[in-house]
């Protein structure tokens, strides 16, 4: 069983201070949805209202098609995996993960079946008497899961679950978690501010700044194709040129900066000021001048990555451009010091307007 | 001591320590130990005193078994020394104090430690600890006052139609005694159990709330074990301190209430008997230790918890 989420213009206010702003998103039933953004943006105040911990100030929370303001969270069909996780460390792992049916009046022979099922569940076996000082964040990680799967919630809602664990750890937790998504096709909510996590695990993402839902889209829509120059930044590296807008055609547009006059895809500048952005993956170089796009610089610095080398230049002007290569074998290698020209393909590169927030 | 040591010198912590020692010495051990050695030696006029009758026995203790009077209790008749009556019937009213102070002590915690908004809880503290600058005299005195026949507590009671005649308060076996020791330590049960609370991550009371546990069974389940270290913190020194207390069931005691510390007051100060009152003392501290381990060991509380 597994319900989806619609948020309905819904704020949040803290005294003066708007911690959520406007929030429109419709979570459909045994989606991996994901809340991306920086620390302080307002991602945890959304959970907390689909939840319950938090009223919202307006708007409307609707779990399966009901609305559920006034309902307490132990009345909502959720399952909230808390930042910390929150086990509780008096009880042994069994009674931890079967917490929820205790109180739901279950006996004590089938908890103690459940819990091993879920244990089993979570790839934990014979950690049921353990208590939770035993066990290692990794473990401690799935018990948290199990304890929500237990209570069979319609929707998972996880508030950056992983940043605790080592990298290796936590990557190996994104194929796991999404693995018992999938299992058990329960809408999870997954809050994050790591890009990497969001883009891989998520069906859709939803990127936020300041309050404000910036973009919803599946994850290559928000790396292809940001909406504006937050969602850009913040989900990957750009060459950023800044300038003003001359001609437009055909969703093309000219663009006049102080290192040239580029052609881009033009985004919806809705009349305000845009920058163009462009990835370093699409920044190509060349010892000669390309036909258009194409900014002089001297190479300033090479860094070997492995699977790609990444290339810093300067332009004449000053502006500081990367471009990073895939170490194919095919590519040249320019000299540090070296002169050389950066150029893009106009279609990979967007005029986007700044942040969507408050003025 | 390391430490001191590093930030005061040696000079410096060698007088401290010989300050810190003799407190202890002269005025905890020495005293102690002399009242200790005195429980066992008969009271002897000036003259005999280390004669052939100054002999050690355990007959000052043996002295709370004299004097039988006749009781019935739960239809039961029975005999019972006067004296261990009396030291029963304050374990027991002790008892009835720590578990009121915990009825009252354990939700205003709570509501300190998870719910009052931080900001007015200065405030409130100032406001709990403002009475513990008044004298305990004056405290108990207060209390007789309220608790007096034409007091304020009958005259409230009155008006608002609760009770048809005034009450004597003072006058009901021991109604009074377990009210002000209840006033007077109150705040031993509320301070430790504050601390407790106030150490549970908010996020496991959401936790539990979030699996569907009502109120209760999170104070049950959460809370309440969470919190167990505090609360046997606190009933030990409420329990040790209502025991030990003389001037609260001195002062609002009635003509039915004896507490043990009184009885071994008397034999202080009416008796002049120092021997046989440093006996009782030392049974009364005795006593109340087992039965403090005992209750300990029943709610399995480890000496370490409350150590914390
Ligand atoms: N209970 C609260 N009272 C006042 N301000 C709050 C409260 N909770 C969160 N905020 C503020 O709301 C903003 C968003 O917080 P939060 O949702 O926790 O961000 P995130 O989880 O994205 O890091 C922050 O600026 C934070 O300071
Ligand atoms: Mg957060």
């Amino acid at each position: 069983m597994s319900a989806g989420i619609d948020l309905e213009n819904v704020c949040c206010d803290f005294g003066t201070f708007r911690a959520v702003d406007n929030a429109n998103v419709s979570i459909k039933p045994g989606e991996f949805f994901s809340f991306l953004g920086p620390s302080g943006c307002g991602k945890t105040t959304i959970l907390r209202m689909v939840s319950g911990f938090i009223e919202p100030t307006e708007g409307v929370i609707r779990i399966g098609g009901e609305d559920v303001r006034g309902k307490r969270p132990n009345q909502r069909p959720t399952a909230l995996i808390f930042q910390n996780l929150a086990l509780f460390p008096l009880m042994p792992i069994w009674e931890n993960i079967t917490f929820g049916l205790e109180v739901r009046g279950v006996d004590k022979a089938t908890r103690r079946r459940r819990a091993e099922e879920l244990l089993q569940l979570v790839d934990l076996h014979g950690a049921a008497d353990k208590m939770v000082s035993q066990l290692s964040g990794g473990q401690k990680q799935r018990v948290a899961i199990a304890r929500a799967l237990a209570v069979e919630p319609q929707v998972m809602l996880l508030d950056e679950p992983l940043s605790a664990l080592d990298l290796k750890l936590r990557q190996h937790m994104r194929a796991e978690l999404r693995a018992i998504q999938q299992r058990t096709g329960v809408t999870f909510i997954y809050i994050t501010h790591d890009q990497g996590e969001a883009l891989a695990m998520s069906d859709r993402v939803g990127v936020m700044s300041q309050g404000r839902i910036q973009q919803i889209a599946d994850p290559r829509e928000i790396y292809n194709n940001p909406v504006n120059g937050f969602v850009a930044s913040f989900v990957g590296e750009n060459n950023i040129f800044k300038g003003e807008v001359q001609q437009v055609a055909d969703g093309m547009a000219s663009f006049a900066t102080p290192q040239g006059t580029f052609r881009a895809r033009l985004g919806d500048l809705a009349g305000r000021d845009g920058k163009l952005y462009v990835r370093p993956e699409h920044t190509l170089i060349s010892a000669t001048a390309a036909a258009e796009n194409s900014v002089p610089v001297t190479i300033s610095d090479i860094s070997f990555e492995g699977n790609f080398i990444s290339v810093h230049a300067v332009s004449d002007s000053g502006a500081v451009l990367s471009a990073e290569l895939r170490n194919d074998g095919s590519a040249t290698m320019p000299e540090k010091g070296a002169k050389a020209y950066m150029s893009f393909d106009p279609a990979r590169a967007a005029i986007l307007p700044d942040a969507n927030v408050r003025s | 001591m390391q430490d001191l040591l590093r930030r005061y010198g040696p000079g410096l912590t060698l007088i401290m320590a010989l300050m810190v020692a003799f407190w202890l010495l002269m005025l905890v051990i020495i005293p102690n130990m002399t009242l200790f050695e005195q429980s066992f030696r008969p009271y002897l006029p000036v003259t005999e005193v280390g004669g052939p009758r100054d002999t050690y026995s355990f007959n000052n203790y043996l002295k709370v078994f004299d004097g039988s009077i006749e009781r019935s209790f739960l239809g039961f008749t029975f005999t019972i020394p006067v004296h261990v009556l009396t030291f029963w019937l304050t374990i027991w009213y002790s008892m009835v104090v720590t578990v009121m102070c915990f009825l009252l002590a354990y939700p205003l915690a709570y509501y300190m430690a998870k719910i009052v908004n931080p900001r007015s809880l200065p405030t409130l503290i100032l406001l709990l600890f403002i009475p513990l600058w008044v004298s305990e005299v004056l405290r108990a005195f207060a209390w007789w006052i309220i608790l007096a026949f034409r007091g304020p507590l009958n005259w409230l009671l009155l008006n608002l139609g609760l009770i048809e005649d005034p009450i004597r308060w003072t006058n009901m076996g021991y109604t009074g005694v377990v009210i002000g020791l209840v006033y007077t330590y109150v705040l031993f049960m509320l301070f430790p159990i504050y601390n407790a609370i106030q150490s549970l991550d908010t996020n496991q009371i959401e936790a539990a709330e979030d699996l569907g546990a009502p109120w209760w069974k999170i104070h049950w389940r959460i809370v309440l074990p969470h919190s167990k270290p505090g609360i046997a913190s606190g009933s030990v020194m409420v329990f040790m301190l209502s025991a030990g207390s003389l001037l609260v069931p001195s002062i609002l005691g009635s003509t039915t209430s004896q507490w043990f510390t009184q009885t071994i007051n008397q034999w202080f100060n009416d008796a002049l008997d120092w021997n046989t009152a440093s006996a009782y003392a030392f049974l009364l501290l005795l006593l109340c230790t087992l039965f403090v381990s005992l209750a300990m060991w029943v709610f399995r509380v480890k000496l370490s918890d409350i150590a914390k």
